[in-house]
Order: structure tokens, then sequence, then C-alpha cells
């Protein structure tokens, strides 16, 4: 089982191969593309994160130790974030979750899709994903 | 064909120095005029230069700063009184801007209504021309309506004529629609609402930067702009009044310049336009914007006109070549703003891509949800031109389009 920050290191060398912007980015699609959708049953309110411009749905389950995640949202590139993020948090354990750092965010020059100015769902999803992370310490 | 000999747009760009910007590597082109215009260096060096050479409170010093810049707060009010044809310079209130003076007519006209008033708003208003109603109505218990809108994004008049009674008090209408484009035949909605007896607020964030506005020909009550949106700053903007009726109304807040006599017992107030403005202003913000209505003023604006309504055209024309296109207001009447969706693919996905190619448009709901909800769409793609873009730049930007559809469908 690799650890968050070797996944991190992962994606960091995946993007290190980009030079242009628009590669990224269709790289990125590609990742919001694949990723496995949530059943249309489970996109219902209380799992729904409200972004002014795309919308987040979250869910997480605990499986053993480890939580696992499954996201979706409606923006593709928003998708595609979150598939990055799934990748590294999922199926981690609680007290590696809430320490996460996801500094490969910003190494990986994303870091404005998680400013709080893009009110796209994504800051509020990494903080409930932390979130459940620490209600399963605590439990 | 229009005659475009007087007007030169390289030569305008000339003006507007963020024009030469890169964003992303690529120079930059700017389609969110509707958001905030960019600002001339006239304006610029306004705001420098009242900081550098002339900074200090206005309307109560006896020393020379002080009067310098008095006079020149006061020469902006001028300018733009002259500008939309005041009859009096005290009938132009300074505000923060579109938002500020709605809700100051909000509350102080509001103070006048009594239970059972009826105010009437239109089914495309900003949530900025909306939501101060929905409060004043709460607290006053005043009855608020909406005229409703065809697909095409236009109002229907004789709805509207419907909904106006005895007790219509006032009517706020938007001139021009940020999200949609429209132009709404507000001269004649005035005089309808004047039939009745009620009065009429026009909410001109969207369009004194593209027409000529005359308070006095429109006969309209109440007229609300942004200095930001009108190729000035931030943080301060206008609200228009004819003078009986602001004299009739109660201040809005209470401060320092407000006050004509303060005892603990009782205050008497200062007369127009001091009575709504209490507290320091924003005086640079003044000043930079009598600067920005005196530059726009200068401008040969039957020829802006005409090239922002090619420009709007020629986008048009362009994007409809686009398959899966959907255009959201096509009104008969529009302004250079074009609302669209690409089917299959989120405006957030395809405004992120164009930022990475260079190119500012806006993406959502514009601040007006109930439009959204009209159309049954989460928000849209907004283009919306100045007379500073060019046909260049939405060449680039069709393009640029096309390459995010085909990455994201």
């Amino acid at each position: 089982m690799q650890t968050i920050q070797e996944i991190e290191n992962e994606i960091i060398a995946d993007f290190s191969g980009f030079e242009e912007w628009m590669d990224k980015y269709e790289y990125i699609i590609e990742l919001g593309k694949d990723l496995p959708l949530i059943d249309d049953k489970y996109k219902v309110d209380e799992r729904l994160i409200r972004g002014c411009q795309s919308q987040v749905w979250l869910f997480a389950k605990k499986k053993g130790n480890e939580l696992v995640y499954t996201a979706d949202s409606d923006a593709i590139i928003t998708k595609g974030i979150i598939a990055l993020l799934v990748r590294v948090l999922s199926h981690q354990k609680p007290e590696d979750i809430a320490k996460a750092d996801l500094a490969f965010i910003h190494k990986i020059g994303l870091q404005e899709h998680l400013s709080p100015t893009r009110a796209n769902g994504l800051v509020s999803m990494v903080q409930q994903m932390k979130q459940y992370a620490l209600l399963n310490l605590i439990s | 064909m229009i005659n475009m000999s007087t007007f030169d747009v390289h030569a305008i760009r000339e003006d507007f120095p963020i024009l030469k910007e890169k964003v992303n590597g690529k120079p930059l082109i700017y389609f969110d005029n509707g958001a905030t215009s960019q600002k001339p260096q006239v304006v610029i060096d306004s705001i420098n230069d009242y900081y550098t050479t002339y900074n200090a409170n206005i309307h109560r010093g006896v020393h020379h700063l002080s009067q310098v810049a008095t006079q020149a707060y006061e020469d902006a009010r001028n300018i733009i009184s002259n500008y939309i044809n005041a009859v009096f310079s005290h009938e132009i209130i300074f505000t923060k801007g579109t938002t500020d003076s709605i809700n100051l007519v909000a509350f102080s006209f509001g103070e006048l209504l009594k239970e059972g008033d009826e105010i009437i708003i239109s089914a495309m208003e900003h949530h900025s021309n909306i939501v101060p109603w929905q409060m004043m109505c709460e607290r006053k218990k005043c009855v608020l309506k909406v005229i409703s809108m065809s697909k095409k994004g236009e109002l229907s008049l004789e709805e509207y004529e419907k909904l106006l009674t005895k007790n219509t008090k006032l009517v706020a209408v938007t001139h021009v629609s940020n999200s949609l484009g429209t132009v709404n035949p507000i001269a004649e909605m005035i005089k309808m609402a004047h039939q009745v007896g009620a009065k009429f607020l026009v909410d001109g964030a969207q369009s004194i930067q593209h027409f000529k506005v005359d308070v006095q020909a429109l006969d309209c009550d109440f007229y609300a702009f942004s200095g930001h949106k009108v190729f000035g700053p931030t943080g301060i903007g206008v609200l228009y009044g004819k003078e009986a009726i602001l004299n009739e109304m109660p201040p809005y807040q209470g401060g320092g310049d407000m006050i004509e006599r303060v005892t603990f017992e009782k205050t008497t107030y200062n007369s127009l336009p001091h009575k709504f403005e209490a507290g320091t202003p924003h005086i640079s913000g003044g000043i930079a914007l009598g600067k920005a209505i005196e530059y726009f003023s200068k401008l040969p604006l039957a020829e802006i006109q005409a090239y922002e309504h090619e420009l709007l055209q020629f986008a048009t024309d362009e994007l409809k070549k686009i398959e899966n296109i959907r255009f959201i207001g096509e009104a008969d009447e529009k302004a250079s703003v074009l609302s669209f969706l690409v089917d299959g693919a989120h405006p957030y996905d395809v405004g992120t891509l164009l930022d990475k190619m260079g190119i500012a448009v806006r993406t959502g709901h514009h601040c007006t949800q109930p439009i959204m909800d009209f159309y049954g769409i989460p928000g849209t793609i907004r283009a919306s031109f100045a007379f500073y873009n060019t046909k260049d730049e939405i060449s680039t930007f069709v393009e640029s389009l096309k390459r995010a559809i085909k990455m994201l469908i």
C-alpha cells in the first residue's frame, strides 16, 4: 500500500512532463472522464457540496481501518482534480488523511482551483474529506 | 456600413494600459466588461494625482488642500450631472455603486410607503435589484410583483400594464440585462408607470457605458449606476434622483457631513446632496469617476454604439457556426453582451480553458439566479464587449473556444 506522500510524488512526476497549460488540462480532463461516477441515487442533497460555479458530490465509507471516497462533479475539470484528490486520499487511514497537507496541488500548479475565490466546491470538498477522517478518529 | 473614420480602435486601446498585459503567456483578451470595465490612463493618473498632490478631507477644511479637494470632488459631480443631463447637480448622490444606490432608495423611499403598497421589478433583474426590494417589502409589508419574460429574454409590456395599479408606488427595472444583454424599452415603461402615479428607478449598471443617458428625456425618477463599469474606479457609484423626491425622502445613514445641526435632543439634516452622503466619502473615487465620464463623453458615442453592435453581430455570427452552441438571451434589442452555453460542456470548464488561453469571460449565474432557473441551466458563459475590443480578438476567442470544446466533448 502506497503512502499519501508516495502517491503525491507520483502525481508530481506525472505532471512534470507537461510544458503547456493546455496539455496539463488535457490530462486533467481525461482523468475527469475516467473517474468512476457516483450512482445517481447517491447524488442527493446531503452529499452535495454547492459551489457558486460547479457542484461536487462526496460519498465516504469506512472499509476496515481505511476510508474510501467516491466523488463526482458536474464540471469535468473539477472532476479531474477530484480524481487526483481521491487517488491521494482514498484507501488511507483516517489519521494520515487528517494530517495530509496536499502540497502536490501547489507543485503541479493547480492551486487556483483550490482557492476560496474559485467557488467550485473543491475547497469545501477537501474540508469535508478531512472532516470525515477526523470524525472517524474520534469514534 | 458605418463610417469609422473618426473612431480608431487601435488608438483608443493605447489609452488602456492593461490591454498590453499577458495572461498565462498569451496577450490578454478582456471580454468581461459586463463585470467591470478597464480604466484609461487619465483615470488612473487622477487617483495618483489626488493622493500625491492634494489629498485632504472635503467640505470641512479652510486650508488650501481641503479646498482644492472639495472643488475637484464637486467638479466631478457637475461633470456627471451635465453628462446625464440632471436639472441640478445636487440630484447626483455619490454612493458605493449601483447596489448601494438601490439599497438607499429601497430604505429611504421605502420609509414613505405603507402596508399594501406595491413595487414592481422584472424577471431579469440582478440580485441587487431584487433583494433590497424583498427586504423592504418584508419590513414595510408591501407587495413585490414581477414582470415575466419570454424565452427570447424580452419583457411583456402587456403583462406590465396589468401589474400596474393605483397601489404601485415604484417600478425598478434594469435598462440592460447583465446576463442576457436585452435592452428594455425603458422610456415607454417609465411613461406607463407615471400614468398610475408610480415612480420609476432605472438600474443603469449595464447601460451608461453603452448609451447616452438623458435622465430628463427619460423622465426617470431614479437612475443608478456604478463607476467601475463605466471606466472609473470601484467603490464609487451614483444615484440620480429628482430633487423633489429626494427632498421628501428621509436620510439613509447618519453621520458627519449629512447634518445641519446636532444636539442630543434633535438633529436637523443637511440639504441635498449631503443629506445622503454621511461620512467621509470616496474622494479619489468620485474625482476619478468624473475623469472617466469626461473621457467617455469625448468619444464619438454614436460610432462607438455602432461599433459595439458590429462586434456583437460578428461574434454572434461566428459562434453560430459552431455546433452545440445555445444562445441565452436573443432579444431583438441587445447591448454587446453575449451569453451562451455549449451543450455537453460545463461553463466552468469552458471558462477555465479560455483563461489558460488568455481570454477573460465570465461564467456562472451572473448574480441572476432567477434567470438561470427560468432557463433551467446552471449558468452561462458570457462574453461582454467594450469599444476597445476588436474583431481580431473575437476571432481568437472563437478559435480558442473551438479548441476548448474539442477537449471537453
